[in-house]
């Protein structure tokens, strides 16, 4: 019986538009992309229909865990090295220009004002697997609400930055008004809750 | 690769013409491969790692409790009032208060609850319009008042999620407040 013969067909393919298209993804998410600071706890946020756009900069961002943990930020270098002497003294601590410097380039914290030297003592390698048990809130109008104290010293030392309130969806909500009290207190009615974004729907009734 | 590899020696071979020594035309293909797995692997980590959807932010603003002037409050009629208790599983409760009246909630769900608030809406800014009840300082009817009172109970996602049904429902005036004991009492469990 005689062969049937396959031609052979080359097996190299011309890969010059996939490397340029691929290339071009590369590029547009090298540009598009934004490195997220670590964040001591991950918050998923419930979603709304609401189009406005926290600033970029000159923002306090209070953190509500899923566990009622409540985390502080102020986003600029400059503020939270003035932020974190103003708390010190609050507290009537002293803090050393290595601890100014460990908390400026930090991000969100969660540790109560007596572990906070401890807190920025530790190395930073290590300070990320350092246990935060959150900011004592209550409904106390003295230090030992700690939140309040929080924002009256970054008020001042973040010269009146917007509010701003990143909870978790599966919070529960007595840790969200013990947070929505604190601000009353400190006549802080207007502020942001950061959501993420949902389309609005299209069926309403009529 | 191959193609690469065959730039070769070029005083191999018999049938060589005589005279100057040519060299073979080198192969200008070059393999790619490892170039489109570079590219590739830098595609995915970049997908990975970016966050499209930037936050948003949803401005709200609390009522001070520290006024109490009772003409403040006075200023809403029964009829143009509307009471919305967030309780557990997601579970809303309202009722519209009356005086004298023993208190009586319906309870209802997210999914149900646009119709429910588009159509008391509807009804209140009726009554509205056909008795001009305006403050001089309005320029429109405003249309009912909600009060929101999330329960301990209730998720932090619940009372975003009801705050954003008043925006979706077009309701101008609501604001969050705290359970009265006498409706935690009747509220089921």
């Amino acid at each position: 019986m005689s062969k049937v013969k396959i031609p052979k067909t080359s097996v190299s393919i011309d890969m010059t538009p996939m490397v340029d298209m691929a290339f071009l993804l590369v590029t547009f998410f090298i540009l598009t992309t934004q490195f997220r600071p670590d964040e001591p706890v991950q918050v998923s946020t419930p979603s709304s229909t609401s189009t406005s756009n926290p600033p970029e900069h000159g923002k306090v961002i209070i953190t509500i865990a899923p566990d009622g943990r409540v985390f502080f930020d102020l986003d600029n270098q400059l503020f939270r090295s003035n932020l974190i002497q103003k708390m010190a003294e609050s507290y009537g601590m002293t803090v050393n220009q290595d601890e100014i410097n460990a908390f400026a380039t930090g991000g969100s914290i969660g540790v109560p004002m007596k572990q906070m030297k401890d807190y920025l003592d530790t190395p930073a390698s290590d300070r990320k697997d350092y246990v935060q048990t959150g900011i004592p809130v209550d409904t106390t109008e003295y230090l030992s609400n700690e939140l309040s104290v929080w924002l009256v010293n970054a008020r001042i030392a973040g010269n009146n930055p917007m509010i701003l309130i990143k909870g978790d969806s599966k919070a529960n909500y007595p840790n969200v008004k013990n947070v929505f009290t604190t601000l009353a207190k400190k006549n802080v009615l207007r502020f942001g809750l950061i959501t993420d974004e949902e389309a609005m729907p299209k069926d309403l009734p009529k | 690769m191959a193609e690469l590899g065959e730039s070769g020696d070029v005083h191999k071979g018999k049938g060589k013409k005589r005279g100057g020594v040519r060299a073979k035309k080198m192969s200008t293909r070059i393999d790619m491969t490892p170039m489109v797995d570079l590219g590739f692997l830098l595609v995915t980590f970049f997908i990975l790692t970016t966050t499209m959807s930037q936050p948003k932010a949803m401005q709200v603003v609390m009522p001070d409790k520290k006024i109490k002037d009772p003409e403040e409050k006075s200023k809403i009629r029964e009829s143009e009032a509307m009471t919305i208790l967030l309780g557990s599983n997601n579970r809303i409760f309202y009722y519209y208060p009356k005086q004298g009246e023993e208190l009586k909630m319906e309870v209802t769900y997210f999914n149900k609850i646009e119709k429910i608030l588009i159509d008391k809406n509807k009804e209140v800014l009726a009554l509205q319009r056909a008795n001009n009840w305006k403050l001089p300082t309005d320029t429109a009817f405003n249309g009912v008042y909600i009060g929101i009172k999330p329960t301990d109970d209730s998720k932090y996602e619940n009372m975003v999620n009801m705050l954003d049904e008043m925006k979706i429902c077009g309701i101008k005036s609501y604001a969050i407040l705290d359970p009265t004991p006498e409706e935690i009492a009747i509220l089921p469990k």
